[in-house]
């Protein structure tokens, strides 16, 4: 099983450096959550662990080879990515989009082996989604959909996942229903899950660590109870906060109830922390 | 495996496996009933629209004189052999490169209302032939169709060079293939009115698209190219197929994003640039033949574009029968036609998508 390790990454668009001189191992087996404000740079450097974006300087590792210099093939054997806005063209069904995780497997000569076959059908049964494989993907849910993604890099077969905001845009049920699938496959499968997410508290609840990112920089980096502190809450996001452990699983749940000077809403609630 | 309790669909594909050598094949369920319809259609309007024209010659005598055989009239050899058949078989040539250019710049730029003009070949072809009619004096016209290739391609690449810088987005290609067409545009309006009459028109007619009086070399020529970019085009489906999914989720499995765009989008330019060689530019086929085949057959590329190539043929043999039949005995340019059909099947398509 292998790890990531960023080494002193600098990624940047156009230009602009959003994260600089990052370093950052990302253990094998563990689910990873990063978080941060909007802007801060999570989704950037996710796609930079995914080799989505070629880094300015430093390297990415994995398994200690440089992954902008592996057969980008041969990575996708290894490493399944979920991006946060992936398109699927009208009419293809959960089945066709599932069997397109096998390409990274396949060539002209090996255009759907028993392998991808069986791959397939794993993958579609383990997100459960067998009553829907016939159905074209734009007639699903957004939850439905969502899952038959992770369907997709299932089928890829690889021991790395990374997901770029998998729950954004859906409910909570649909949410908490990928959630759980996500942190199945880390149980079952051992699979070393990188996420991006907005939610704190979905991060507490599923990352084994957390890793906080402000301005491209890591804050904070552990276990969701050193990590999510009212200290950070007020450094990072700006907001007045309390921390208390969930009363059923035990984790920290953060509970904001204002923003601090500075932030960018309202000069207003500035006033108000002044006032109190 | 498959068993009469199954819980899963049958796939969209029939497989065809060895263990030894270890090899898989996937055909696709609905090309394998779909494209040989349209074989069969293509075959029939090929037959009748070679029977029609100045005067008729029956079916039967079209097959004989086309195969070599004797008709009895001495002049069916020559009308099928020489005047009609090379002119549909450039029409037929013509919409099979168009849909599976059309088919590829649909893909790529996952926008199905996108067609080969973004690539920017009509808009250089057509500043290329008319700049090159207007600004000299004595115009050799055998030296239009390298113009119109030259500019085709050059425009292409100009667009793809601008495209890349930052990564060639298809969001970015969209907005300079339109711009670049109606910079062209604006630069042919510009020739055309320093042209003199006569030669104004024959710009018109070669920019509206025309078959008139198409040889067999120019069969020739098209069915070179198109022989070699068409099959290559389809050796990238699977590719195809992934860019679908978008370039985040098609890198995640392992395709090699920007040098297949490249090399697609240089075979989609190559196929209209060479169409525009052939009959000047001929609007609309590139749009709506992909999009008829994505009804017939769905969104897999290795059925979707032999699927394009034939609906494109199909519609420029019946557009060329109808060139030359509406209004007989004046012959109508192809180009007009198919906008005649085309248009309104945009103007259907934008209705639909609106709703």
């Amino acid at each position: 099983m292998e790890g990531i390790e960023a080494k002193e990454l600098t990624l940047a668009y156009n230009g602009t450096p959003v994260i600089e001189q990052l370093s950052a191992t990302i253990r094998p087996g563990e689910i990873t959550a990063l978080v941060g404000p909007n802007g801060c740079g999570k989704s950037t450097l996710l796609k930079g662990l995914a080799r989505l974006l070629r880094p300015r300087g430093g390297t990415v590792l994995l398994d200690g080879h440089a992954i902008h210099d592996l057969p980008t093939r041969e990575l996708a054997r290894q490493l399944g990515i979920l991006p946060q806005t992936p398109t699927a063209p009208e009419g293809l069904t959960v089945y066709e989009l599932v069997a397109q995780g096998r390409f990274p497997h396949q060539g002209l000569f090996h255009q759907w082996s028993a392998e991808d076959e069986i791959k397939t059908r794993e993958a579609i049964t383990a997100t459960h989604l067998i009553p829907f494989a016939d159905r074209p993907l734009d007639t699903l849910s957004g939850g439905q959909r969502q899952r038959a993604w992770i369907a997709l890099t299932l089928a890829q077969d690889t021991s790395i996942l990374l997901l770029d905001e998998p729950t954004t845009y859906l409910d909570i049920g649909h949410q908490l229903e990928v959630m759980e699938l996500i942190e199945r496959l880390n149980r079952e499968r051992q699979m070393t899950i990188v996420l991006v997410l907005h939610d704190l508290n979905q991060a507490a609840r599923f990352g084994r660590r957390m890793i906080v990112l402000k301005d491209g920089a890591i804050m904070a980096d552990g276990a969701p109870w050193d990590v999510m502190t009212r200290e950070m809450l007020a450094a990072v996001f700006r907001v007045q906060a309390d921390v208390i452990p969930d009363p059923v699983s035990g984790v920290p749940i953060c509970l904001p109830y204002r923003t601090l000077e500075g932030s960018q809403p309202s000069e207003n609630a500035a006033a108000n922390f002044l006032r109190d | 495996m498959t068993t009469p309790t199954d819980p899963f669909p049958r796939p969209g594909w029939i497989t065809l496996r060895s263990r030894r050598p270890a090899v898989s094949f996937r055909l696709d369920r609905r090309a394998m009933t779909i494209i040989p319809l349209l074989l069969v259609a293509l075959l029939l309007a090929l037959i009748i629209s070679t029977s029609q024209g100045e005067y008729d010659i029956p079916m039967l005598d079209v097959m004989r004189a086309a195969v070599g055989l004797e008709t009895g009239n001495p002049n069916h050899a020559l009308v099928v052999r020489d005047f009609r058949l090379p002119r549909i078989l450039v029409a037929l040539l013509i919409g099979a490169a168009l849909g599976v250019s059309g088919g590829i710049i649909q893909g790529v730029t996952r926008n199905d209302l996108a067609d080969p003009g973004l690539l920017g070949v009509n808009a250089g072809a057509g500043v290329l032939v008319v700049g090159y009619l207007t600004l000299v004096a004595a115009p050799d016209t055998t030296l239009l169709p390298w113009l119109a290739l030259a500019g085709g391609l050059g425009a292409a690449a100009i667009i793809y060079g601008l495209t890349r810088r930052g990564g060639s987005s298809p969001v970015r290609l969209i907005l300079l293939g339109v711009g670049l067409a109606s910079l062209g545009a604006a630069l042919i309006n510009y020739f055309i009115t320093r042209l003199e009459v006569d030669s104004a028109q024959r710009a018109f007619v070669w920019l509206t698209g025309s078959v008139y009086g198409s040889t067999w070399a120019d069969v020739r020529l098209l069915l070179v190219w198109a022989g070699l970019l068409i099959p290559a085009a389809m050796l990238m489906s699977r590719q195809l197929n992934a860019m679908a999914l978008g370039d985040a989720a098609a890198v995640g499995l392992g395709v090699r994003v920007e040098p297949y765009r490249a090399v697609l989008l240089a075979a989609a330019a190559g196929l209209a640039a060479i169409t525009v060689t052939a009959a000047g530019t001929i609007a609309f086929v590139g749009l709506v033949a992909p999009h008829l085949a994505r009804r017939l057959v769905g969104p897999a590329h290795e059925a979707l574009l032999p699927a394009a190539a034939l609906t494109g043929s199909l519609l420029l043999v019946v557009a060329d029968l109808a060139a030359r039949t509406v209004i007989a005995p004046t012959e109508l340019p192809i180009g007009v036609t198919t906008a005649l059909i085309g248009a309104p099947f945009f103007a259907w398509l934008l209705y639909k998508r609106g709703k």
